[in-house]
């Protein structure tokens, strides 16, 4: 069981990359109010700079959710094994020096192939950027693969170092002994998962990148498109959900030191994180639903596994958080009102995401705004909230007071605005609005401009969540090293 | 219709969602002694294994209706259309068809992926494939609304991607089938 009473002070590694996720996501919400004002016509972008900044919210987002994942992984993880600290140093370099080349070959380059750069567009640029370019966003792609590869084989050496196999590491001792001494805290347990999933989902991503990348200068060297969408996608799947599975750490050891009752591990909680695992890796062909060239095994396996990858990390934790907050006499703050907001979001969000995964409805919402719907309720409202919420407590020397009207405010303003908005993007997909159009037909432009309204709302209201609390860390206030709530 | 029935079910669901929520929000205020925690802890297994088991005849009831070319829902005698897609627009061997025909389009790309979508006079998209270089996705589609239908692509595909559309007209059959008119 988490204790909830003592954890050690944030170090400086998890103190930088908690600050620069906070700065670099309001940064790239900023692209995506911007596109979303373009759709509404309320704001004149050329449909080039519209697809570059598409291109880079896509692949800023999933990179910085990686790293301010990486952050609460870090830390909590840090707790329970040795990690060397030059290995999250490294990621970050590789990080840092990635985005650079990413960045130079968007808005230097013209890049827009979409973050998820499916192959052979990054070769078919019409005029739009130079091979140079594409070849720079591929290669940036790879220096942020690099730094994935040396930060999660350091968190899996560290594991195996402190307890011998991956079998105790995942808790098949605990399962077979029933002794709940011999259950891996959650952050062991969940970063375990994570780091088994990651690595795979590099070494996949690393193969594609590199086919494309030779593929750009030797154009006979041919790369079959649905193998190609695959590799992709299964990286991209699992990159992404990877970063709610370290996020949601936050809530696993923050939550009890709210509430003075610790998160129990028991059988069903490893249960379930052993399952999703294994889920995760399969299915991703729920990406690939309308290429009906796709095996039928495949694609049936995509939905069955769609609903039932859903359920067992969500399902525990949800029932998880809810038992924790019962009658527990919680401190509501800022932080532990993010902490559980973001499991509603992670929840709730699932909902229209199964739904899509449906091959019959997915026939006619598959790549409609309705995509883009869900998988903002749950990164928005479940993932960055989880992050801010870990951002805001590392931020704080001592447990905040309770609610103020301002906090309040600004909690409600988060989650009301940013449910607003995404509800605006299901909405729009369930009208058939297609997704990633520079320009939107007339009929359309209502709902943008609503969603526009909302989106503009959440990055106020995250601007004033970030900015406070990165200040705070920046001048070396707060550590995490506290009981909050105590 | 789908549409609706995805939004209508995503709303119920996600309103008892945060209904749930909010009760629980609602019970955390006061603490009750350790005993009543720890009995609160033991129906979380209950609940877990319950929704586990409630997904199960969902997912094989939503696997009935799949659009894939299988034998079961092959036409006798379809229209075969083929559509492919290039930067940035499509073109497909005919574009006049009479209501109530199976339509079988073979779709694919000459150098990018696209995504065949067709939409009605509606704006509603009504069904849709990939188009993907190197392979020919089949798509079969009966129209029983005669009209104007559009063809999005929806994948994205470069810089005029949203601009990438074509249309072709359903007809009613008693017309389709007169002299006048294009026969397949």
């Amino acid at each position: 069981m988490t204790d909830t009473t003592t954890v050690a002070r944030a170090t400086p590694e998890v103190r930088l990359y908690a600050a620069l996720t906070g700065i670099v996501l309001l940064l790239l919400m900023l692209f995506g109010v911007l596109m979303r004002l373009a759709q509404s016509e309320w704001m004149t972008i050329g449909p080039d700079r519209f697809y570059q900044l598409m291109t880079a919210h896509g692949i800023g987002m999933v990179a910085i959710a990686t790293l301010g994942g990486s952050a609460v992984l870090w830390h909590f993880l840090g707790q329970h094994v040795a990690l060397r600290r030059g290995a999250a140093i490294a990621n970050l370099a590789f990080f840092l020096a990635g985005v650079a080349v990413v960045l130079w070959s968007i808005f230097a380059g013209g890049f827009a192939g979409a973050w998820t750069f499916l192959y052979p567009l990054p070769a078919h640029p019409m005029g739009m950027w130079t091979r140079g370019a594409a070849a720079g966003y591929l290669v940036g792609v790879l220096l942020v693969g690099v730094g994935m590869l040396v930060f999660f084989l350091e968190t899996t050496r560290a594991i195996l170092q402190r307890y011998g196999s991956f079998a105790v590491a995942l808790g098949w001792k605990m399962l077979r002994s029933g002794d709940k001494r011999d259950a891996p805290p959650p952050a062991v347990l969940a970063g375990t998962v994570v780091s088994i999933a990651n690595l795979l989902a590099v070494f996949a991503g690393a193969a594609i990148l590199t086919m494309m990348l030779i593929n750009l200068y030797l154009p006979q060297f041919a790369i079959s498109a649905l193998l190609a969408k695959n590799l992709i996608y299964f990286f991209g799947h699992v990159a992404i959900n990877a970063t709610i599975y370290m996020a949601v750490i936050a809530v696993y050891e923050i939550l009890p030191r709210y509430t003075g009752h610790p998160w129990g591990v028991y059988r069903a909680f490893v249960l379930a994180w052993n399952a999703t695992l294994l889920m995760v890796l399969v299915v991703y062909p729920h990406h690939l639903l309308m290429d009906f060239a796709m095996p039928l095994w495949a694609v049936i396996m995509g939905q069955v596994v769609s609903y039932t990858s859903s359920l067992p990390v969500l399902a525990v934790t949800l029932v998880g958080t809810l038992a924790n907050i019962h009658r527990s006499g919680i401190r509501w703050d800022l932080t532990s009102g993010l902490l559980v907001l973001s499991i509603f979001g992670w929840s709730a969000g699932i909902v229209p995401a199964v739904i899509d995964g449906t091959i019959a409805i997915n026939q006619v919402m598959h790549n409609t705004l309705w995509v883009p719907g869900h998988f903002h309720f749950y990164l928005l409202i479940g993932c960055v909230a989880m992050i801010l919420a870990f951002i805001n407590w590392l931020s704080h020397e001592q447990a905040p007071a309770r609610f103020g009207v301002l906090q309040g405010g600004l909690f409600w303003l988060y989650a009301l605005s940013a449910l607003g908005f995404v509800l605006m993007f299901l909405y729009s997909g369930h009208a058939s609005v297609p997704r990633r159009f520079a320009v939107h037909l007339p009929e359309w432009q209502g709902y943008d401009r609503i969603a526009s309204g909302f989106a503009l709302l959440v990055l106020a209201a995250a601007t004033l969540i970030v900015l406070p609390a990165v200040l705070r860390i920046a001048g070396g206030r707060g550590s995490g090293a506290r009981a909050a709530g105590t | 219709m789908y549409q609706s029935l995805a939004w209508a079910t995503s709303l119920v669901v996600m309103a008892v969602v945060a209904i749930v929520f909010l009760y629980f929000v609602a019970s955390s205020r006061t603490r009750a002694d350790d005993g009543a925690h720890t009995a609160s802890a033991r129906w979380r297994s209950g609940i877990f294994w319950g929704l586990s088991i409630a997904f199960v005849p969902l997912i094989g009831y939503s696997l009935v209706d799949m659009p894939y070319p299988l034998p079961g829902n092959a036409s006798a005698n379809p229209i075969v259309v083929q559509a492919v897609g290039r930067q940035w627009s499509w073109t497909l061997s005919q574009d006049h068809f009479p209501a109530g025909r199976t339509i079988e389009f073979h779709v694919t790309a000459d150098d990018v992926n696209h995504g065949f979508g067709i939409y009605d006079d509606h704006l509603r998209l009504v069904t849709q494939t990939q188009a993907m270089p190197g392979y020919t996705n089949i798509l079969r589609h009966t129209f029983a609304t005669p009209g104007t239908y559009r063809v999005l692509c929806l994948e994205y595909c470069g810089l005029a991607h949203y601009a990438m559309m074509t249309q072709f007209t359903v007809e009613a059959a008693s017309v389709a089938q007169s002299p006048e008119v294009r026969h397949d």
